[in-house]
């Protein structure tokens, strides 16, 4: 086993996970310097490929593209060195934020500071809500599953794991029977 | 058995949310209900500490979920639980499937879930709706107006092409002034 290259992965992605605030598509231009300029892992291409797929298998993004590169790498050992990598900034940094906030989390500075940020993360997330609809609903069975789903979520007890199974199946459903062309 | 609990909560998370680190969120929000590692007032304050963080939201939500649970350990079983699923998966089609995003089923499939997940993150936003602008006393429910001006304020201000370039961190630092300055 190629122990250099393990950690070579496992600092790189600890780099890209340590430097990158979002996630997602923010860490494609640190991930683009890192694996394709600096360390010649992956091309260009590979690294779109991977986003592609990513946005399309389950997890975190970050960790999707991670485990990809590090498992052609160095196989499998090579997947979780990535993963690992890409993690452990997220690990420490959060932890420390955390403790240190529950110390003040009752003065009445933090406790106005808190209330006025939950109402912009209202906004900014209404507005992701926004975004990601209108890129996902290609039509009208789009809107239908987009309404259905937030009806089931909001006032039924259907877990949600289970919406999400259910409206991959419509998905088949509808481009098998219905001949949908944007399916 | 704490870890174990969070070990197999945050697997099936993993295993669920697809379409990057928001797609957590309404798992997140359903922890709620299950158990009392945090309170749903709490998780806001979690979605905006894991925005303005290094590292991807997804990761950073998930170890201050175990963290509130129970504590650096439970930060870690969280995590590792979360990419668990991932880290299989992507193995899995690393090896055996080339195209796999141009796979028609798999195109299928994402046709149904792509509007479903704006869907579910919109009523994981409902939830913190209700909490951030409606406050209960007793039996009488109020509406705290002032915050509802600053959140319709705020996703207009969002609509703006150059507004929204600015990083989510420049937005909640600005959402901690108003609440300082507006003793929200």
């Amino acid at each position: 086993m190629n122990v250099k290259k393990l950690g070579e992965l496992y600092v790189s992605f600890f780099k890209i996970g340590g430097l990158t605030f979002g996630g997602g598509l923010a860490m494609l231009p640190m991930l683009q310097r890192e694996v394709v300029t600096d360390r010649k892992w992956c091309t260009e291409e590979e690294i779109l490929d991977m986003y592609a797929i990513g946005q399309c298998t389950p997890g975190i993004i970050a960790v999707n593209t991670a485990t990809y590169v590090g498992y052609k790498q160095a196989g499998f050992i090579g997947g979780v060195s990535a993963t690992l990598g890409v993690v452990s900034p997220s690990i420490v940094i959060i932890c420390l934020v955390a403790s240190i906030l529950q110390n003040f989390i009752h003065t009445p500075t933090v406790v106005h500071a808190l209330a006025g940020i939950r109402v912009v993360v209202c906004a900014l997330m209404m507005n992701t809500v926004f975004t990601m609809a209108k890129k996902g609903i290609a039509d009208k069975l789009g809107g239908a599953l987009f309404v259905g789903g937030f009806i089931l979520a909001c006032f039924t007890p259907v877990p949600t794991a289970m919406i999400i199974v259910l409206a991959g199946i419509i998905g088949v459903c509808a481009k098998k029977f219905g001949g949908r062309k944007n399916a | 058995m704490i870890y174990l609990t969070l070990a197999i909560e945050f697997f099936k998370i993993g295993l669920f949310s697809i379409g990057g680190g928001m797609a957590t969120l309404p798992f997140l929000m359903d922890l709620t209900t299950k158990y009392d590692w945090y309170t749903a007032s709490e998780l806001a304050n979690m979605v905006a500490i894991s925005e303005s963080t290094p590292g991807p939201v997804g990761i950073n939500m998930a170890t201050y979920a175990g963290y509130n649970a129970a504590g650096v350990p439970g930060a870690i079983v969280a995590t590792l639980s979360l990419t668990a699923p991932a880290l299989i998966i992507i193995v899995i089609i690393a090896k055996f499937l080339e195209n796999f995003s141009e796979n028609p089923t798999v195109k299928a499939v994402f046709y149904g879930i792509r509007p479903t997940v704006a869907a579910l993150i919109g009523y994981a936003v409902w939830e913190l709706l209700k909490i951030a602008l409606i406050s209960t006393v007793g039996e009488t429910v109020h509406i705290d107006y002032t915050s509802v001006f600053i959140c319709l304020g705020a996703f207009l201000l969002l609509q703006v092409k150059q507004l929204n370039k600015l990083h989510p961190l420049v937005w909640i630092a600005a959402g901690a002034v108003i609440g300082i300055v507006f003793q929200m």
